[in-house]
């Protein structure tokens, strides 16, 4: 396995004693040369598990392994290391760049660091940056701001390749686009990745653009993982009660099929991941709810070929 | 799935757009959001008007409410009509009567639109209090009412409480509350489920379509969501670079688009449950509204430009008594316009 996330969590302390679980107990594992695509709501902790997986957060508690490789609690000289081997793709390309730094600093900034491609080999690095991700020479020495969301986002993109890594996180890269725009930055991902032979952790909302990105799906709720499998077997059989009511919920681009599409309507809203919660994640919302979900968390379960779900009972939902 | 019958004569308009242009005076120069937009909204329907950032969608809607800060907005020419009276004429007093009483208008953000330091009830009494001479007591009464329409349980309690105890669909629901409770004939909505959930955001469409019926409220749509516009708009109306490039019912405009850019955008979305086919961007980016082109502002983009596309402006083709579109290839002269008509 290329990377493997073990029984992750990161808990945020609060104050009077409370935590917050954002990331509660999530393993999976990525092949290399995939992409991972990890959906859920707001406040799923999708966000907050890619964070942790860079080290951006010290992880509560679990164990994430690359290549067989320890990196959870990496310090110094081998954190260090680890950002040429794993790099981020931000979500707001506005905030995400300096608006001090021009083009070129801002792509060779990693490389700088890290000590790679100086004096004249560093300009011709960056111009051939610039050029993997569509963009011309004349740019290297422009600022951000003049410059269309668009292509912020793909500055952001030869940024995050400049060290050359091996995984990248690509946290909602898309979702601050316009959807004109939108469809530009999957295909300049999906180049890339063939070209370069790179892996992606891709974390979205939006799940028509998940599913036509990702080999693989983890569905996301309320910090822990509640379904996992191959990306069309789960966009087209979803056994989760939350997946089902996540993806009835999505409207799609065809007034006829749209309208006429089964929904299933989920009673209340997301709980708050500050409460402690016995049992299944999902409990307070799920229209199967039994008193075996009340007491203990289901476990991640095979439930077909590269599909598992953590539910009781999915095989009675259908 | 209401469709509109073309034997029967059209109903009146309700508010009727006339070639308006608005455009923002900035240090750069003159923004020109929108560039001659003409619209009917007709009563009891859900019109919405779809387009990316900056193509003057949200500026147009504004301009209805005279929302737009001015300066920098200026209305260069055009007139906003409702039962024969131009509401770019009013005086302030007098559109501060139609605001909330005749128009109302939901934004993307709930949270920002609230007061955080007032109780909620106190804010909708407080839109009560302004239109119509009720005591407080029945302005109370009438606010517990409305949230109970727009499905917030327990609203006595609700009223007592402020904005940041409420989550972001409940306060959706709080403000379009505030936007009814003085029964406006038309209610504007700009991007209303944009900031929500997936599943928050079918709630408030499921909503928003109840009320229309309950209510016959006439809603103006603002999004960008192609998917949102299917499940809840009669009619659409696509902006691009601040015209209304094609407009027609929905499902002409899904089944039948005749614009580059409609189609474009449809082929750029991602479906669930396709097999993989490489999507199909735009490429290139929306035209600078500072020196907007002399033709057709999709023609930097357009797969089909003509030479003509460049050098002026097509003028609208009527395809069907509601399907009108603005491009060159649908021109009576055009070559190939039988040929590149979809059956």
């Amino acid at each position: 396995m290329f990377l493997e996330v073990k029984g992750l969590k990161k808990y945020f302390p609060l104050s009077g004693r409370r935590v917050l679980r954002a990331v509660d107990d999530v393993s999976f594992s990525i092949r290399r040369g995939e992409t991972m695509g990890l959906v859920g709501e707001s406040g799923c902790g999708k966000t907050t598990l890619g964070r942790t997986i860079i080290g951006l957060y010290p992880p509560t508690d679990g164990e994430i392994l690359l290549e067989g490789r320890s990196i959870t609690r990496l310090k110094g000289r081998e954190a260090y290391a680890l950002t040429k081997d794993i790099q981020m793709i931000f979500q707001d390309p506005y905030a995400s760049l300096n608006p001090r730094m021009t083009v070129s600093d801002i792509i060779a900034e990693g490389l700088d660091l890290h000590g790679m491609y100086k004096n004249a080999a560093r300009q011709q690095r960056v111009f051939e940056l610039l050029h993997m991700v569509g963009m011309l020479p004349e740019h290297a020495s422009r600022f951000p701001h003049e410059f269309s969301g668009g292509q912020r986002q793909r500055i952001g993109i030869a940024r995050a390749l400049a060290v050359e890594p091996r995984l990248i996180i690509c946290d909602e890269p898309i979702s601050a686009l316009d959807v004109s725009i939108q469809a530009q930055v999957i295909n300049l991902l999906q180049k890339l990745q063939q070209e370069l032979g790179l892996t992606y952790l891709f974390i979205a909302h939006d799940l028509a653009v998940v599913e036509h990105i990702s080999t693989r799906i983890g569905v996301m709720y309320l910090g822990a993982l509640v379904e996992l499998g191959e990306a069309h077997a789960l966009m087209a059989n979803p056994l989760h009660p939350y997946t089902r009511a996540l993806l009835s919920a999505v409207p799609f681009a065809d007034p006829d099929a749209s309208r006429a599409r089964k929904r299933i309507r989920l009673a209340g809203e997301v709980p708050s991941p500050v409460s402690v919660t016995q049992g299944c994640k999902f409990q307070t919302r799920c229209p199967y709810c039994t008193e075996e979900c009340t007491r203990s968390m289901p476990p991640m379960r095979q439930a077909g070929p590269d599909h598992a779900i953590a539910c009781f009972h999915a095989e009675a939902v259908g | 799935m209401s469709t509109v019958n073309l034997n029967k004569p059209l109903s009146k308009p309700l508010l009727r757009i006339e070639d308006l242009r608005v455009c923002f005076d900035t240090y750069a120069g003159t923004v020109q959001a929108v560039r001659g937009v003409d619209l009917d909204l007709r009563p009891g329907e859900v019109l919405a008007i779809v387009g990316e950032s900056g193509c003057g969608k949200s500026v147009t809607a504004q301009a209805v409410m005279q929302l737009n800060p001015s300066p920098p907005a200026r209305v260069e020419s055009g007139r906003i009509l409702m039962d024969g009276q131009d509401l770019l004429a009013l005086t302030d007093r007098q559109m501060r009567q139609i605001r909330g009483r005749e128009i109302s208008m939901i934004f993307q953000d709930p949270m920002t639109s609230l007061n955080p330091t007032a109780r909620i009830g106190r804010q909708i009494e407080e839109s009560i209090l302004q239109h119509r001479r009720v005591s407080r007591a029945e302005a109370r009464a009438r606010a517990v009412e409305t949230l109970g329409l727009v499905g917030i349980a327990n609203p006595q309690a609700r009223m007592r409480q402020y904005p940041y105890e409420f989550s972001g669909g409940m306060r959706q629901r709080v403000m379009i509350a505030m936007a009814l409770v003085c029964s406006p004939k038309i209610l504007i909505a700009d991007e209303p489920t944009t900031a929500l959930d997936v599943t928050i955001q079918s709630q408030i469409i499921d909503l928003l379509l109840d009320l229309r019926k309950k209510l016959g409220t006439t809603i103006l749509i603002i999004t960008h969501d192609m998917g949102v516009v299917a499940d809840i708009a009669d009619r659409v109306a696509v902006m691009y670079a601040g015209l209304i490039v094609e407009q027609g019912t929905v499902r002409e405009l899904f089944y039948q688009p005749r614009h580059p850019y409609t189609a474009g955008l449809l082929n750029s979305i991602p479906r669930m449950n396709q097999r993989k086919t490489a999507l199909v961007p735009i490429e290139g980016n929306p035209p600078d509204l500072l020196h907007p082109p002399a033709g057709c502002p999709f023609a930097g983009r357009c797969g089909r430009c003509m030479r003509i596309c460049a050098e002026s402006m097509p003028d609208k083709t009527q395809l069907t008594g509601e399907h009108f579109v603005r491009c060159w290839l649908e021109h009576e002269y055009a070559p190939g316009r039988e040929a590149s008509r979809v059956p």
